[in-house]
């Protein structure tokens, strides 16, 4: 026999889950993905599927209140607000000379310099990079 | 029941996004898990407010996602440019 409370608890608690695997998922990748621009694609997905899906659930168990009401605009803020935040983050470290990992990205940025194997341009890259980042520190 | 799982796994990705904050080789990791801390806090007191049966802390959670909106583009603003935007740091010296 299900009436409709089990079924409210049911689908919160399926939403809530939905967020939390989400919410586990990101922060992994924000520990463990290897540069920033990577870390940037986990980030967005607390923010955008850990966060809607976890305010959903809260509005399935809430109801037609007031709350309900600050509930969706917590959301369609973050929503809206978060990719903009993510996308200024990329913008900014982009612009002050972050050197993406990744092969074909390496060869790509050594390829202006130097005209040599795909090995050698990424020795090249690292070693631009790793000069980038100790003069971002003494900076 | 499930709010208790959802506002336990917030702070275990807490601690994360702060560990990421202490080892983050650039000052843009920093920022961004600064940022994702601010998404877990305000998940955090709005789970909170429906845990205790108060649920007016949805107020404070809205407060805080507009903190930590401008929170941010204010401290990339800075990083990109030397100010606030209050006056050209060529013009101060």
């Amino acid at each position: 026999m299900m009436d409709g409370q089990m079924l409210i608890t049911i689908l919160s608690g399926f939403f809530i889950a939905l967020g939390v695997v989400a919410l586990l998922i990101g922060s992994l990748g924000l520990l463990r993905l290897p540069d920033v621009y990577c870390r940037i694609h986990a980030v967005g997905m607390i923010d955008t599927a850990g966060a809607s899906f976890i305010i959903l659930g809260m509005i399935i168990h809430e109801g037609f209140t007031l709350v309900t009401v600050k509930l969706v605009l917590i959301g369609v803020f973050m929503f809206f607000t978060s990719p903009i935040a993510t996308h200024a983050v990329a913008q900014v470290a982009y612009k002050s000379g972050v050197v993406p990992v990744g092969r074909n990205l390496a060869r790509n940025a050594g390829a202006k310099t130097t005209k040599t194997s795909a090995a050698k341009s990424n020795g090249v890259a690292k070693k631009t990079g790793k000069t980038e980042s100790t003069s971002r520190g003494t900076s | 029941m499930m709010m208790l799982v959802a506002i336990s796994a917030c702070a275990v990705c807490l601690v994360m996004a702060l560990v990421r904050t202490m080892l983050g080789p650039t000052a843009f990791d920093r920022v961004l898990a600064v940022n994702a801390i601010g998404t877990l806090i305000i998940l955090g007191i709005a789970l909170h407010g429906f845990i205790m049966e108060r649920p007016e802390f949805v107020d404070i959670a809205l407060l805080y996602a507009i903190l930590n909106f401008i929170g941010t583009f204010a401290v990339l603003k800075l990083f990109s440019t030397g100010s606030l935007g209050d006056a050209p740091p060529s013009r101060k010296k």
